[in-house]
């Protein structure tokens, strides 16, 4: 028996040494939590899916929406509320199973049902209708410019396999749940699941049949995931030439990476955008001279070059730039001026300055904590005495939304690359649906009324002239304090050629071997 | 006898439900998992049903009693992240602890008294000086570092070892091992040594110790006296008689190694218990955090109950001397 066990490992490593070159071994901080494709909506568990599934369409490397499973999307031309999709032909899932639309309309409801994580992003969803084999109708209440945006991570599943492994449900995470899918795939994307142990090593393997084969690059043949959660470690594993791929490189070894021979860096701006949050209901920071005071002391300079070295891009506003509304002109940020924010200061009657605690995680953004200290010495300078609280995110998050706090750092992506998400989350009054992430206070009924607009205005210049003008109002607020957009780094060996996503998801279709 | 036994066992309960309730406390007040279980698009309203869901408002003490009357049955609830059952994930992530346990707890007895003997019987040399002002650094150290140092010479500088992971593994169905594959081997080298050299300092400084110690009695004297050579005398007359106290701490040791496992395991990307307690802390996954700490603590106890019962096996006079007492 053991004599067995031992000759199929060594033969078992073998088979492992000689992969060929066209494995990618890529490493990142965290695993995926399912791969029930809408058990989670999350995005490690959204980048893992990706290889294996695809959705109606999706964004490429660079973040543009390409066609995927839909070749032409179109609201109908008689009923804005009505998104027809053509669907690609002669795709087929993993296991063989023809792909049309009874996959799509099943997928999409699968991805509305309860437990779904997915859902809130199809809750304007009324009915998905196959009109035939190879188009199918979603409705939405009311038109929605923004439907496909929210379809960029929403994965297509095989009905019949589905249901013949019990899984037309996802599982509910909140509830403890776990089902057949939880382990187990079958898409239509570029490579197939061979195995996986959470939090260890997932292996797949490239798609004999995928549809896009003639379209990207897909000279991978083979991909080895393994979640490194320590980052000195995760450098070491692509230094000592363990991984070919790393994301998530820290600040402080970049420089490591991009001097050592045979590896290289790929940077580029991240849909990632921090800013500090401030109470404008109550105290001292409810006086608007005052927040304007706070955002011209902050050295926005000087937290890219000392805090985050060189690794992060200031801005004015709190919208990364991919977004629709983002605009030259409200990036550009306050130059620094101390003496002005002196003379506000006295304005308002705070020239000997106040107490505040500042509220920060130290475990989320990078160099979070770093960064809420020099805010603190930089507040010192225009009297206000700030006590630095920095807590794992886990503490932080409940402090920061649940209105405890008066001054507190958070950062946002917005994962449908419009503005709207930020207003519905971050601007809107706090109310059941809305607004979940607004503590601060601010409140306005024309800009909430505003924001609810957005939601069905079909005429997208119209539409754009109404976010413009809600952009104006923050900015007149100032309720948040922009400070940085964050910056992705991936570390790679220099035979790869491959961009860095603004999403943070890497689609190993379109990379290439030089 | 029997009172004795039963007098330790209860002490254990006792030790145990109070690990539970400390477990359970600052566990359920260490943050709200609702935040990480819903993500940043949840709104007021879902917050609130999850939180009902989850028994999080039901009364404090009637969440205790729940826990407790659960783990009773190892039933531990499911974790919130990965949504399995958490004693299923825990024995999914205990073979590699316990091979990492188990070959740093061998690396550790077999160097530790193995330097300890050379040490003791040739005081005063440079090689001795050398061991024992290293092994110092290897106790001051913290473990983190030692591991990163070892990365980055053997893996990075060096190329030989790997610096994460546990290589090919082979899956028996229960039980999954890296001692059966060249790659599963050399994964356990690097974690092994960082987790173990501060106990094989310990050992060491013990064996030491005890050899000089052992080494001044008049038994020996007389062995040498009688002309036995020099191995003979250490081997034969020396060794047997340091090696209970050896034993018995390094017994003693062997739950701390598996309670400090959390920080190799990290290092090195070791898919065992710790790292999944490390994740469960990041993510607030209460109910693997407190099977957790109950985890270690049982084999803390465990260890102890049964040290106590074989001192008093061992050694009658305890034996006898409570005994009396009880009459």
């Amino acid at each position: 028996m053991l004599k067995h066990l031992l000759v199929s490992a060594a033969i078992l490593s073998v088979s492992l040494t000689s992969a060929s070159a066209e494995t990618i071994r890529w490493a990142r901080a965290g695993d995926s939590i399912t791969m029930d494709p809408h058990a989670q909506n999350e995005g490690p568990t959204h980048t893992l899916s990706h290889q294996i599934y695809d959705s109606l369409l999706q964004r490429d490397m660079a973040g543009s929406i390409i066609p995927s499973l839909a070749t032409e999307w179109a609201a109908l031309p008689n009923n804005p509320s009505v998104w027809r999709f053509k669907l690609r032909q002669g795709v087929t899932f993993h296991d063989g199973a023809k792909f049309d639309s009874e996959d799509v309309v099943f997928s999409l409801n699968r991805a509305k049902a309860d437990g779904s994580e997915m859902k809130e992003l199809l809750s304007s969803v009324k009915e998905v209708r196959a009109v035939d084999a190879y188009t199918v109708d979603i409705e939405t209440n009311g038109a929605n410019p923004l439907l496909v945006n929210n379809l960029t991570n929403m994965f297509i599943m095989d009905k019949g396999w589905s249901e013949s492994n019990n899984v037309m449900t996802p599982h509910d995470v909140a509830k403890g749940e776990t089902n057949f899918a939880t382990m187990n795939t079958n898409g239509t994307g570029a490579f197939m699941l061979v195995s996986r142990a959470v939090d260890e090593k997932t292996v797949l393997k490239a798609n004999p049949n995928y549809w896009g084969k003639d379209i990207y690059p897909n000279q991978v043949t083979e991909i080895i995931y393994t979640p490194i959660q320590s980052s000195a470690t995760r450098v070491a594993a692509l230094l000592s030439g363990e991984v070919d791929l790393i994301q998530d490189v820290p600040v402080q070894d970049l420089g490591r990476v991009e001097s050592s021979s045979g590896l290289k860096l790929a940077t580029a701006a991240q849909n990632r955008v921090i800013f500090l949050g401030v109470d404008t209901a109550n105290g001292p920071t409810a006086d608007l001279r005052v927040r304007q005071a706070m955002n011209i002391a902050i050295n926005r300079d000087s937290i890219k070059k000392v805090v985050m070295r060189g690794q992060s891009d200031p801005t004015g506003v709190i919208m990364p730039p991919f977004v629709n509304g983002w605009t030259e002109d409200l990036n550009k940020y306050p130059k620094y001026d101390v003496k002005m924010a002196k003379d506000l200061m006295a304005q308002a009657g705070y020239s000997n300055g106040f107490d505040i605690v500042l509220n920060c995680p130290n475990d989320r953004y990078v160099n979070d904590e770093a960064i809420c200290q020099a805010v603190v010495g930089m507040m010192a300078q225009i009297g206000i005495n700030v006590t630095l609280d920095a807590k794992p995110k886990a503490q932080h998050f409940p402090i920061a939304k649940g209105g405890e706090s008066d001054f507190y750092m958070l950062g946002w992506g917005v994962p449908t690359f419009d503005s709207h998400y930020i207003f519905n989350f971050l601007v809107h009054t706090q109310t059941e649906n809305r607004g979940s992430w607004n503590p601060t206070g601010y409140s306005n009924a024309d800009v909430d009324a505003m924001i609810v607009s957005l939601e069905s205005e079909t005429d997208l210049a119209k539409r754009d002239a109404t976010i413009a003008k809600i952009w104006a109002e923050i900015q007149k607020a100032q309720m948040y304090l922009p400070i940085h957009n964050q910056v992705l780094n991936w570390g790679m060996r220099d035979n790869i050629e491959f961009d860095v996503q603004p999403e943070d998801q890497p689609h190993f279709q379109f990379l290439k071997f030089k | 006898m029997l009172i004795i036994i039963l007098r330790r066992l209860l002490q254990a309960v006792m030790v145990l439900l109070f690990v539970a309730l400390i477990s359970f406390l600052i566990f359920r007040f260490v943050g709200n998992p609702v935040e990480s279980l819903l993500g940043q698009e949840a709104t007021v309203a879902q917050r609130a049903a999850l939180e009902n869901a989850l028994g999080l408002n039901d009364p404090i003490y009637e969440q205790y009693a729940n826990f407790v009357w659960r783990a009773l049955q190892f039933d531990f609830g499911n974790s919130y992240r990965g949504a399995l059952p958490v004693a299923e994930l825990i024995a999914l992530r205990l073979p590699a602890t316990l091979e990492l346990a188990i070959t740093s707890a061998i690396f550790a007895v077999i160097f530790g008294v193995i330097t300890g003997i050379y040490t003791a019987i040739n005081r005063g040399s440079m090689m001795t000086n050398f061991i024992l002002s290293t092994s110092l650094v290897g106790v001051s150290l913290p473990t983190f570092l030692i591991g990163v140092l070892l990365i980055w010479l053997f893996s990075v500088e060096l190329n030989w070892l790997p610096s994460f992971g546990r290589g090919e593994v082979v899956d028996l169905g229960w039980w999954t091992t890296g001692y059966l594959t060249v790659s599963g081997l050399k994964s356990l080298i690097l974690p092994s040594i960082t987790l173990g050299l501060y106990q094989m300092t310990l050992i060491m400084r013990l064996t030491r110790a005890e050899m000089l110690e052992v080494l001044r009695q008049d038994y020996i004297r007389l062995a040498v006296a009688l002309g036995q050579s020099k191995r003979q005398v250490y081997f034969f007359h020396a060794l047997p008689n340091i090696l209970i106290p050896v034993i018995t701490i390094t017994g003693l040791q062997l739950g701390s190694v598996i309670a400090f496992a959390i920080i190799t395991e990290t290092v090195f990307q070791w898919p065992g218990v710790g790292l999944l307690f490390i994740n469960a802390v990041y993510f607030v996954d209460i109910p693997v955090m407190s099977a957790y700490l109950l985890l270690v603590g049982f084999a803390f106890v465990v260890i102890n109950l049964v040290v106590d019962l074989l001192y008093l096996l061992i050694d009658p006079r305890l034996r006898d001397g409570q005994l009396r007492k009880e009459v």
